[in-house]
């Protein structure tokens, strides 16, 4: 089993019929995603991709019994998305969007409290599980099936970790998303990669901002004899000056504990192996693997 | 998107925070309508820059006399204020503002933000607030407390209490200040501030509670529902290179270094920016070329950083499926043809028609050199720029 998206999940795609939505669905398809239809209002009833478009995800439910969704959606309709997936009672909604205001994100987060839908996002390339499917903007063809769990706030980052452990494969990667208020953070991947049979090692890579990886740290400092897996991982901006925000809304230091160092030192005292640079995350994987 | 104080005091006003009189001058000679019409024994004359440290600095005086606030005036306006938040050569005064001056009994601190870890917002507040705030939360950390509100929830007057309380305010003081600390939160919230700064938050020696500083950041994403604050933006405080990236929609920041860089992806940026610092290097500039790499943004990027006169060399990093590396190569030697290059290249190119690319940046008869991996860019960037000296 993966975690996240696997044999079973049947996709939806939100914002299906504009350009974002129709280019990355079709690239889904491509790549053998259940994608079962997607949803943007006014175009119910129509085809589009040769699956059905609805003009609500609960229709779109109860026609196609989708459980899983890709926002694509542009900002300022983004949070309102997120929400009718929720009320739709979606196992997962990836919300792509980049861009949207970080109070629309503190409404989701409280509508979201204790519901039993999973969000990853928002500003995130999303998840793909090899040989599965992809909800989001992951390259399908730089991912190999395998026994890696990857779980990165940043797009491009966890491209790199996937190329760098092609040889060992990956069983999902997973990306968080880089704004400061987001659903899925590190500590709830890790628990994902805990749980899963099919995840033998994890990649963590992480950046300035917030302090999810400091709180990643405590989580693995509290695994216990059977049940530890080996991490690697690697922290963007040591060279960030304070008080900038770098490309990504959460991507700012205001405080010691939001800088890079701070990060890295948390993780290996939690007995992670970071890697000095992005380009030895994969020799510092099979380290933390002893292969 | 950081606004000056004057700004900041402005729109709290709106939310019925109290504010001391006060007003703007670009020029000295404003300031002698304002000095009469604010009829004040004690003017404090206050550089306008977005910086923190200006008292130190200079920036802040207090004055008695038109005399004395139009000479301050005078003297501040295209003064140079140098703090350890602004460049060596600091930042120019365009603006001055002129406020009522009190006499102070009680100086504290309050600030509201956006809190990482649970979503939600903390309001962070001491009875110490003052200028050796940062000092206080180093060396006696218990004299800062911290209210965190639930996401999306309201701050309550029961929460705006707990805070009074703990600042060791008592009667109608108390009930002041109560007042205004929901009103800058409904502020907070209204406006999508991301941080919102007040110190002091003075209580007066005539039992008034009144902002005296304030220092307020909103959040970019909201801007386009925020047209008063997105108005405010004062293009002057900004790099005019970080202007030009943003007219291009480029994520582009100015650093101290001198190895320009363009990179896909803002994690990528970073940990190029990371790469060459561990070889020894410094980045000149942060820069994703957010969205699809066309030849066309290529071109645009590449022209921004080439003009950057303190960029000796320069890295491109791009990794990604879905552009074609050849179309990213025409791009580049394009650009490069306009502008002349003669500063060392070095290009990774990693996606579709690699080979293809390599081979127009080799034949391009500019010094351009393709590299296989992000290490190996990384030193010859730092090694070529070294040498370059």
């Amino acid at each position: 089993m993966a975690v996240l998206l696997t044999k079973e999940s049947k996709v939806i795609c939100q914002g299906f019929t504009g350009a974002q939505g129709t280019f990355h669905s079709e690239r889904a398809i491509d790549y053998n995603t259940n994608i079962v239809g997607g949803v943007t209002p006014e175009k119910g009833g129509t085809k589009h991709l040769n699956v059905p478009v609805f003009n609500t995800v609960a229709e779109a439910k109860k026609k196609t019994g989708c459980n899983a969704s890709g926002v694509f959606v542009p900002p300022p309709f983004a949070a309102d998305a997120i929400l009718e997936a929720v009320e739709a009672e979606l196992d997962l909604v990836v919300c792509i969007t980049d861009g949207i205001p970080t109070s629309d994100m503190q409404r989701v987060k409280r509508e979201m409290k204790g519901c039993k839908t999973r969000l990853v996002g928002p500003n995130c390339p999303g998840v793909l599980t090899p040989g599965i499917g992809k909800i989001g903007i992951i390259p399908g063809h730089i991912c190999k099936p395998g026994r890696i769990g990857v779980v990165s706030r940043s797009g491009t980052l966890s491209y790199e970790s996937a190329v760098q452990t092609a040889e060992l494969g990956q069983s999902t990667i997973i990306g968080i998303g880089g704004d400061p208020v987001n659903g899925t953070n590190f500590v709830d991947a890790l628990e994902l990669f805990l749980d899963d049979d099919e995840t033998d090692g994890i990649v963590l890579i992480g950046e300035i901002g917030g302090t999810a990886e400091i709180d990643g740290a405590e989580f693995i400092k509290s695994w216990s004899g059977k049940t530890k897996k080996p991490v690697a991982a690697f922290v963007a901006g040591a060279a960030a000056p304070k008080g900038r925000k770098l490309g990504h809304a959460g991507a700012i230091v205001n405080s010691g504990a939001e800088t890079a160092d701070a990060k890295k030192e948390a993780l290996k005292s939690a007995g992670v192996t970071v890697a000095d640079t992005i380009t030895t995350i994969g020799d510092a994987m099979r380290k933390a693997m002893k292969i | 998107m950081d606004i000056h104080e004057y700004q900041a005091k402005q729109l709290l006003s709106k939310f019925g925070v109290n504010i001391p009189p006060g007003e703007v001058v670009y020029q000295t000679h404003e300031a002698e309508n304002i000095v009469s019409w604010l009829n004040e024994d004690k003017i404090v004359v206050k550089a306008q820059v977005h910086a923190g440290g200006r008292g130190k600095a200079g920036g802040i005086k207090v004055c008695s006399g038109d005399e004395e606030v139009i000479k301050t005036v005078d003297k501040m306006i295209g003064m140079k204020i140098i703090t350890p938040q602004t460049s060596e050569s600091g930042k120019t005064v365009r603006r001055v503002y002129l406020e009522k001056g009190y006499d102070i009994q009680k100086e504290l601190y309050l600030c509201i933000t956006i809190d990482r870890e649970t979503g939600g917002n903390t309001i962070i507040y001491s009875k110490k607030g003052g200028v050796n705030i940062e000092e206080v939360s180093e060396k006696t950390p218990n004299e800062i407390h911290n209210m965190k509100i639930a996401p999306g929830s309201n701050l309550l007057t029961h929460h705006a209490r707990t805070i009074v309380y703990n600042l060791g305010l008592k009667g109608a003081i108390a009930k002041k200040a109560q007042k205004n600390i929901l009103s800058v939160y409904e502020a907070f919230v209204s406006l999508d501030a991301a941080m919102i700064e007040i110190n002091p938050f003075a209580v007066t020696k005539n039992e008034d509670v009144v902002i005296l500083d304030c220092k307020a950041s909103f959040d970019d994403n909201a801007l386009y529902r925020q047209r008063i604050v997105a108005e405010m933006k004062d293009e002057n405080e900004y790099d005019p290179l970080e202007l030009e990236a943003a007219r291009h929609d480029l994520n582009y920041v100015k650093l101290d270094g001198n190895i320009g860089l363009m990179v896909n992806g803002a994690g990528l940026s970073m940990a190029t920016m990371d790469i060459i610092k561990y070889y020894g290097g410094e980045a000149a500039n942060f820069m994703d070329v957010a969205g699809a790499a066309t030849p066309e943004r290529v071109a645009a990027a590449f022209k921004l950083i080439y003009k950057d006169p303190d960029v000796q060399g320069i890295l491109i990093n791009i990794f990604g499926g879905m552009m074609r590396c050849n179309d990213i190569a025409t791009g580049l030697v394009n650009a490069s043809k306009e502008v002349g290059l003669n500063k060392p290249l070095v290009v990774r190119l990693e996606g579709t028609n690699v080979d293809m690319g390599k081979e127009i940046l080799i034949n391009s008869g500019f010094p351009i050199k393709p590299v296989d991996t992000m290490e190996q860019a990384a030193k010859d960037v730092v090694k070529m720029v070294e040498e370059n000296r």
